[in-house]
């Protein structure tokens, strides 16, 4: 076996410039005077939409009547009454005619509207990216303005997998063409509990 | 105030009325104007063509005809932008860094230093404005379209003093035009199309001139226009603010 | 040059002779580039975090030594095997060997210019393993058996019509089908199949957080997570220079990428990967393959500070009209020509002259490489090097001569004669690649030399 690693880490440092420091971290100048409102125009323009709800009842409801007759697994033990029960440990793959995931968020992002999914939040890694249908969850309070603040957010928190989600599946790779449901979601619904 | 007046070898050999203009117009400002006869090239177009190295003759000689004025000015973006960058003279330095400091283009001459506010200048024709590259992007004659700042132009701001003037408008503003020095003959079929492209943007909103800082720019899409028979003419951006 | 090799200027030529497609292809790729304005318009503050982005992969260049074993150290407590590969090969051996362990001679591959770089899926193809590549241009590419011809848009010199046809021959959809909707649809059937059936996985990487070890993974489709989340093994593969210090920099990074990259304000999915799930194998690949070498360039070393958005491509009006192929390298544009010379200066001499300096470039790259100025400087070190045509070596000492002597420039004819001979559209070709398209200037009956001494310097 070759010892690549040391004849790399050798050149590495016989090559690299003097240190240079990192910089002061950025002092954001955007400002959104109403995040809810970016962050639900954004995943508009993305392909999502916004759903503002008063409480679980109402997104049981919404689900109720737009997605009849499906197959619905959730991690929201408020909406166990339309879910499927005991899903949670089955081989990734028998996900895959999942009709519409519901899952929670940490918090969204107003200015591109990402939402910040951690793995405890979906149970399974492959749950918000095998449904035909992603549905997420988030208190209106836990929309913040920007990335910076994301990050400041989850700078010191633990996980083994998370991911930034901004609107459903897509691709523009035909001509430019943008086509909702490249392999995952092909829409993605976001409830706003007030 | 001395001012050399630097005339690139193209417009000299080809372009004598920009370079007449230019000279007429500083003149005119009541600038103490000279123009050193013992001038060939900066260097540019070896340079360009990765033949630096053998650019010192014409660095030599640009610094034994340049360095007793106070100020170097000269209508092209693009040869200012290379004595600015490259011009080097290994026995004494300093010479050069002096004239890279002093050395001035045209537009920016007459906004930067003269600060001009007025000209008396009438040119009652239908312009379109070509930002050469090296002028907007190299020298920053005009804020580019690719950076999030303020919006400035030093050439507009001197045609907008030239009356009966009306400037068109482009739909890509600042795109190059594909001369590129060596590249119009080494990469041929890319440089066509990217001044045929440039052309057209002009004659589709209704231009009768193409003007420009920089005269390499427009003798290339000049010889693109003139194999369209293209009514459409270029001229120099000094023989604009020049005209009567 | 060798004669069964075509350079940039012959490919473009060719790529030229279908004028209407290079429009087609001009203006889809403009069309990128204006929604990048749009969105860098849209953050009043884009050029400090263009700064910060610059200044923290400065530091990451600086200090890459103790970043890569602080990353690699923190890996390893998640779970992660990392492995090192000093050049392509040994990337490709990695990659084969972790497949045999495993007993998988199938598997997918989402994004991965490094992959690209490597020429991984014709090394793993002729030790007979089967690579499915899952993003959609890709696949599209990969079906009609050629390089992506773009970094972020592998098919974007296809046209609609033509991905029917390969779609039709390879997938079966209707003869003449050409709808963007139907055939993306017709790739999510064909390509789910196959996010199903297979036990690996290999994704790039975008960023690795040396604080972490954990390493983002940024895709639109959602291909890189069906694929890993999936699969038994996920293998992820990157270049040394994917590293950044802390997770919080994501913030900048993740700010700019997308919205250079195609103007949308961040990718559908930028997927944090710490530790393998339960069960499952998690490998990482860390690759030089020239890397440290150019890290020892000064004038070069940062082109390594780039994020692979490809907003220089968009934004540069010969990639727009010559094509991703006409490169001849894995990475096309102004970023792969300050980046290939050095992985072979002599096959890749033409790419810096591919250029017209026009600057463009830098100003749209988010980590602010001077790429234009690279472009400039690697042509200064190919013709001291030797990679230069003769022909054009021995035309520019002709100029020299002339234009290092006031009495021999006069003196070498009347106004415009000397030009005609030996100007810079003349040298190094025959005239009439200037007179091919454009009528030559008008020879004036006095230069302004000649004009001056009659008019003025008496006066």
């Amino acid at each position: 076996m070759t010892n690549s690693r040391a004849e790399i880490l050798a050149k590495v440092l016989k090559n690299q410039p003097e240190l240079q420091p990192l910089p002061a971290d950025l002092v954001t100048v955007t400002h959104y005077d109403n995040p809810i409102e970016n962050f639900k125009t954004i995943l508009t323009n993305i392909g999502g939409s916004a759903v503002n709800v008063p409480d679980y009842q109402s997104i049981q409801d919404y689900i109720k009547t737009h997605f009849p007759n499906q197959r619905i697994v959730s991690t929201l033990a408020e909406l166990s009454a339309i879910s499927e029960q005991g899903w949670e440990n089955q081989d990734p793959h028998s996900y895959e005619n999942v009709d519409l995931a519901v899952i929670r968020a940490h918090f969204g992002v107003a200015e591109n509207a990402a939402l910040w999914i951690t793995e405890d939040l979906m149970h399974q890694r492959a749950v918000p990216f095998i449904c035909q249908q992603l549905a997420v969850v988030i208190q209106a309070k836990d929309i913040v303005e920007t990335l910076h603040d994301a990050y400041v957010n989850i700078a010191d928190s633990v996980y083994g997998f998370g991911t930034f989600i901004a609107g459903p599946s897509k691709t523009a790779d035909i001509e430019q063409s943008l086509v909702l449901g490249a392999h995952g979601p092909k829409g993605m619904t976001v409830f706003i509990l007030d | 105030m001395t001012v050399g007046l630097f005339i690139p070898c193209y417009i000299d050999q080809f372009y004598p009325n920009a370079a007449i203009a230019t000279l007429t117009l500083l003149k005119r400002l009541g600038v103490d104007v000279k123009y050193p006869t013992r001038q060939t090239c900066c260097g540019q177009p070896m340079a360009n063509s990765g033949f630096e190295h053998l650019t010192q003759g014409c660095n030599d000689l640009f610094i034994e005809n340049f360095a007793e004025f106070d100020y170097v000015v000269s209508p092209s973006g693009s040869c200012v932008l290379h004595i600015k960058d490259h011009l080097h003279a290994p026995k004494d330095e300093d010479k050069a860094l002096g004239i890279r400091k002093k050395v001035y283009e045209l537009t920016e001459f007459l906004t930067d230093v003269l600060k001009i506010e007025k000209l008396n200048a009438r040119f009652p024709h239908k312009v379109g404005v070509h930002q050469s590259c090296h002028g907007q992007r190299g020298l920053m004659l005009a804020q580019m379209t690719e950076l999030v700042e303020a919006p400035f132009s030093k050439p507009l701001h001197l045609l907008n003093m030239v009356e009966g003037l009306e400037l068109v408008e482009l739909s890509r503003p600042d795109e190059c035009c594909g001369f590129g020095g060596t590249f119009c003959v080494a990469e041929e079929a890319v440089s066509v199309k990217m001044g045929k492209d440039r052309v057209a943007d002009h004659i589709n909103h209704g231009a009768e001139y193409i003007t420009a800082a920089d005269m390499s720019c427009l003798m290339h899409m000049e010889g693109i226009l003139r194999r369209q028979k293209s009514n459409v003419k270029v001229l120099h951006i000094a023989e604009i603010l020049n005209a009567q | 040059m060798n004669t069964e090799f075509k350079d940039h200027s012959e490919l473009s030529d060719i790529f030229n002779k279908d004028e209407a497609r290079v429009d087609w292809h001009d203006e889809t790729l403009w069309f990128v580039r204006a929604k990048r304005d749009k969105a860098a318009h849209g953050i009043p503050e884009w050029e400090s975090l263009r700064e910060a982005a610059s200044q923290i992969k400065n530091n990451v260049l600086s200090n890459l030594h103790d970043y890569l074993v602080e990353f690699e150290e923190n890996a390893r407590k998640n779970g992660v095997t990392v492995h090192w590969a000093a050049d392509a090969a040994e990337h490709n051996q990695i990659v084969h060997n972790i497949l045999k362990e495993q007993g998988v001679n199938r598997l997918i591959k989402s994004k991965s210019m490094l992959t690209e770089e490597c020429h991984l899926n014709e090394y793993l193809k002729k030790n007979g393993v089967e690579v499915i590549d899952t993003d959609l241009g890709e696949r599209i590419v990969q079906l009609a058996e050629e390089p992506p011809s773009h970094i972020v848009l592998p098919c974007i010199h296809k046209k609609k019509e033509e991905i029917g046809d390969l779609f039709h021959e390879h997938l079966g959809t209707p003869a003449g089908m050409a709808d963007p909707v139907f055939l993306t649809a017709a790739a999510r059937t064909h390509l789910r199949e196959t996010f199903i059936t297979r036990k690996a996985a290999i994704t790039g990487v975008n960023f690795a957080v040396a604080e972490t070890g954990e390493f983002v993974v940024c895709t639109n489709e959602g291909n890189a997570d069906m694929g890993a989340h999936l699969a038994d093994v996920h293998i992820a593969c990157m270049g040394i220079e994917k590293i950044i210090p802390k997770r919080r920099n994501l913030s900048v990074f993740l700010r700019l990428l997308t919205r250079s990259a195609t103007g949308q304000p961040i990718t559908t999915y930028s997927s944090h990967f710490r530790k393998p799930r339960p069960g499952q194998q998690m490998h990482l690949v860390l690759v030089d393959n020239g890397r440290t070498t150019q890290l020892s360039r000064p004038d070069f070393r940062n082109s390594l500070k780039c994020i692979r958005c490809a907003a220089c491509m968009n934004t540069c009006p010969v990639y727009r009209r010559s094509g991703g192929h006409s490169y001849h390298t894995a990475i096309a544009g102004p970023i792969g020509s300050i980046l290939a010379p050095n992985l072979d200066m002599k096959e890749y001499a033409d790419l810096p002259f591919a250029s017209t300096l026009c600057g463009s470039c830098s100003n749209v790259c988010p980590v602010k490489i001077n790429i234009h100025e690279q472009l400039y400087k690697w042509r200064q070190v190919i013709v001291k090097e030797g990679y230069a045509p003769a022909k054009k070596a021995m035309a520019m000492k002709v100029m020299e001569f002339t234009l290092s002597s006031p009495f021999i420039y006069k003196n070498a004819g009347k106004a415009g004669r000397w030009f005609m001979k030996h100007a810079p559209f003349t040298v190094n070709n025959k005239l009439n690649l200037w007179y091919d398209h454009r009528e030559m200037p008008e020879v004036p009956k006095e230069s302004f030399g000649e004009w001056y001494n009659k008019n003025v310097k008496n006066d």
